[in-house]
């Protein structure tokens, strides 16, 4: 059940988009979300709907996987459409009893839904096709500046990457964990919130220990391993743009100006 | 007042293309009593046919009978079979959460819903069964070594009072010592209060002292079922799934190969002793 | 001096209570005293809490002598401007696989080591090939560690190790976590590296099959070394080791009793062909 989620989990393939340079698809991804908050009209929403798709075809990721990964959040998703349909004050259209929907709710609703889910998609492309590595190396290298600043970004970069490489590994643990509980007798499913809460001290206690011991762990194996932060340091896979890189930084461009352009016209 | 499995077939991920087997086709008969190692090496299909047991997992086709009742039946009370058929994970000590071992020993029989005078008798009793030495009762459960810890756990689910106690490789990562205590203390409870005892396991070295039948899993189905005797005759067989029979099965096959009258189906040390010297004097 | 060196080694491990005051201490490490040769494979046995996982980590400056002193490859570990010389020169592999691999793919894990010690791009990643292909996991150099065994995380780690060019190599229990096809795997892999490289392994263990290799073995118990010698010499001593209850392998111990039934066998028969061929000898002579 917890492993479904496939948000955020690296897909191993070969293809274009994997081969492109981690910050291009950073800048991507954060551009195309930006892009979506521009529109006016639903044409702009079809243009990003085409790029993406483009996108996805590009990357090799089965379309299917990457659904299947929404799942988890669709119970999200679901809240936030039904708050917007609710709760928009408006000219109504439906009322039931103390229901109420209006025009402007429906409305801000779809392009809530819309937003969110193509929000979704887009950012676990990048993801999809970037080893959460090479990601946090990308996001290094274009928040350099900020050292300046003495943010340390170098350590920022390294713990989102071990946390990203502990994710799936606490997952299974947690499934387990909760199945050796449930066979004491531990009921996580029923009563209510209180009991709920307190159902869930069995299950947390050891996976708080058992992630402070593989932090003990890792950080004994990184030291072992000469790790000393990341000065002095050479990387393995340094980023260096390519000529596909300007390309793709074209494309992207091209595309921004596209979409919000007729996005932006008022029907 | 036995297990019954009917056709068991478990799916991975049924209804998707990356659908994986687990389990194939499995009927077995779990009788009252017995001391049983179910052997596999990693991917067997042991752990998934054992969290079937205690319906864990439920089987994607095929029923599973615990005392002639269907446990998919329509109101089949899972808290019961849980409390009659007690399962302990690997690494058991990875589940202990409370302040002290006592408390953390009550947490099953408390679950059950017992009077609190019961659950502590019963965590008691649990703890001497484990032979947990008293003065460790009250300390916090992660201040103690790796094979006590791994004690306090089994006492745990020991304290639901199961009738078939299932243990995944519950002497991974312990040493000889604490290996060859934890199984004698096993040993005991199947011969002391009759439970029925199921040893998953990958290494047959472990088991075959211990047990009365095995259990061989492969492919996530049955490839023997035998008495251990019966099952280490198929030492080559055994080897092609990444198992191994004991070593002095492979003694007496290379004995026999190179003529000596020596009989092979020994499988303790003591009996290949014998079984050599009297080919020698004999 | 040998690539390791140990002079009257001992730690100890203080526990402090809620105030910060001392509220006991254990001697995990008694007064050991040992000398390895560059090149050897070397297996340090014992239980669980015999010491053998702290000596280990004073091998790699992971922790520092209570009293005595430890040498690697001529630095003294006390000295901290050596440290990362060290760590370099006796790399080290640990109990268990998930909590060692950093990399999300396993030629970024390998390359890990290499990019700390500042080495060249282009020289990583030969050295992660060679590595990887040591080990034989290079065709699983694009997987994610997730994807593998526990013996293929095994070997990944130790080709992150190998990568470093360490002199020697430390492995903390390598497999105990594992199942027996990993078990030998990862055996296998060690060998490997001890006999083709000419790396210096000390390997610790507490599995009696796995030291039948080595040129070398230390028998610890309660911090200190309570048995040391070749494998043959070790095994020959039945009793001893069955006292220390560690597990002989049952060749061994099949020897042993068959000695005891009073025939003339040699003391410290390894292995199963050993064995036949002895009883053969008898058998013609009888």
């Amino acid at each position: 059940m917890l492993r479904d989620i496939t948000l955020g989990q690296y897909y191993q393939t070969d293809s274009v988009i994997h081969r492109l340079d981690a910050r291009v698809k950073l800048a991507g991804t954060v551009l195309f979300i930006v892009s979506l908050f521009f529109f006016h009209n639903f044409l702009g929403y079809l243009i990003a709907a085409l790029f993406l798709a483009l996108v996805i075809r590009l990357s090799g990721v089965p379309f299917k996987y990457m659904i299947k990964g929404m799942r988890s959040i669709l119970f999200l998703l679901l809240i936030t459409v039904c708050f917007n349909l609710f709760l928009t004050p408006g000219e109504p259209v439906l009322a039931l009893w103390k229901i109420t929907i209006t025009r402007e709710g429906v409305y801000t609703a779809l392009t809530m839904a819309v937003r969110l889910t193509m929000l979704i998609i887009g950012s676990s492309v990048m993801t999809l096709t970037t080893t959460p590595n090479n990601l946090t190396d990308g996001m290094e290298k274009s928040m350099r500046p900020l050292r300046v600043l003495h943010v340390p970004v170098h350590e920022i970069a390294m713990m989102m990457s071990i946390a990203l490489r502990f994710i799936p590994i606490l997952l299974e643990e947690t499934d387990k964990i909760m199945k050796a509980q449930i066979a004491r007798g531990a009921d996580f499913e029923s009563g209510n919130l209180v009991k709920r809460a307190r159902a869930m001290v069995p299950l947390l206690v050891p996976l708080f220990i058992s992630a402070f011991r593989r932090a003990n762990d890792l950080a004994m194996a990184m030291e072992a391993r000469c790790y000393r932060g990341g000065d002095g340091r050479t990387k393995m896979k340094p980023l260096i743009y390519q000529k596909r890189d300007f390309a793709a930084y074209g494309c992207l461009v091209l595309y921004l100006v596209v979409s919000i352009a007729i996005g932006r016209v008022a029907l | 007042m036995a297990i019954e499995l009917d056709h068991v077939d478990y799916i991975y991920g049924e209804d998707t293309p990356l659908a994986v087997k687990a389990l194939d086709d499995i009927c077995l008969t779990i009788p009252d009593g017995q001391f049983i190692g179910i052997i596999g090496h990693t991917g067997s299909g042991k752990s998934t046919l054992m969290q079937h047991l205690n319906g864990l997992i439920r089987a994607t086709h095929g029923d599973i009978r615990y005392c002639g009742e269907s446990i998919y039946a329509k109101d089949y009370d899972m808290r019961t079979l849980r409390s009659n058929v007690g399962l302990v994970f690997q690494y058991p000590e990875h589940q202990l959460f409370e302040i002290d071992v006592f408390t953390d020993v009550c947490f099953g029989p408390r679950n059950l819903g017992l009077s609190e005078e019961e659950v502590r008798s019963r965590a008691e009793e649990a703890l001497l069964q484990v032979g947990m030495p008293r003065e460790l009762w009250m300390q916090s459960p992660f201040e103690l070594s790796g094979g006590q810890k791994r004690r306090a756990a089994i006492a745990g689910v020991l304290a639901m009072k199961p009738r078939v106690l299932i243990l995944d490789e519950p002497t991974a990562g312990l040493d000889p010592k604490g290996r060859e205590e934890i199984l004698q203390q096993i040993k005991k409870l199947q011969t002391e209060s009759g439970m029925t005892i199921l040893l998953v396991s990958h290494s047959m070295d472990d088991v075959a002292e211990y047990v009365e039948r095995i259990i061989v899993m492969n492919g996530g189905r049955v490839m023997y079922d035998d008495v251990p005797k019966a099952v280490f005759a198929h030492a080559k067989e055994l080897e092609e799934v990444g198992l191994a029979a004991p070593q002095v099965t492979y003694v007496m096959q290379e004995l026999r190969g190179r003529g000596f009258e020596v009989t092979t189906d020994a499988t303790t040390v003591e009996e290949a002793a014998q079984a050599i010297f009297d080919c020698l004097k004999g | 001096m040998g690539i390791i060196k140990t002079i009257e080694l001992v730690h100890e491990y203080v526990r402090h209570d809620e105030e910060g005051n001392v509220a006991g201490k254990a001697t995990a490490v008694d007064h050991v005293s040992l000398d390895i040769a560059q090149g050897e494979f070397i297996a340090i046995l014992g239980h669980n809490g015999s010491g053998k996982s702290t000596l280990a980590k004073h091998m790699n400056a992971i922790l520092c002598p209570t009293e005595g002193t430890v040498w690697v490859d001529g630095m003294n570990t006390t000295e901290d401007d050596k440290v990362w010389q060290i760590r370099q020169t006796a790399g080290m592999v640990f109990q268990n696989p998930d909590n060692q691999i950093i990399g999300q793919v396993v030629e970024e894990d390998v390359g890990f080591g290499a990019e700390n010690m500042g080495v060249p791009t282009e020289e990583i990643w030969q050295r992660v090939e060679e590595s990887l292909r040591a080990v034989g996991m290079y065709k699983y150099r694009k997987y994610s560690p997730n994807k593998l065994s526990g013996g293929q995380k095994q070997r990944v780690s130790i080709a992150g190790v190998l990568a470093m060019h360490p002199k020697c190599i430390v492995l903390d229990e390598p497999t105990a976590m594992l199942d027996p096809n990993g078990r030998k795997e990862v055996i296998r892999a060690v060998r490997g590296l001890n006999q083709v490289e000419g790396v210096t392994v000390i390997l610790i263990t507490h599995y009696m099959e796995e030291i039948i290799h080595a040129d070398k073995v230390f028998i610890m118990d309660e911090g200190k070394i309570a048995m040391q010698g070749t494998p043959r010499e070790i095994f020959s001593r039945v009793e001893e080791l069955k006292k220390l209850r560690l597990d002989v392998p049952q060749v061994t111990l099949l020897a042993y009793e068959l000695q005891k039934k009073g025939i003339d066998l040699p003391d410290g028969i390894l292995t199963i062909r050993e064995l036949a061929d002895e009883l053969e000898k008898l058998r013609k002579i009888g």
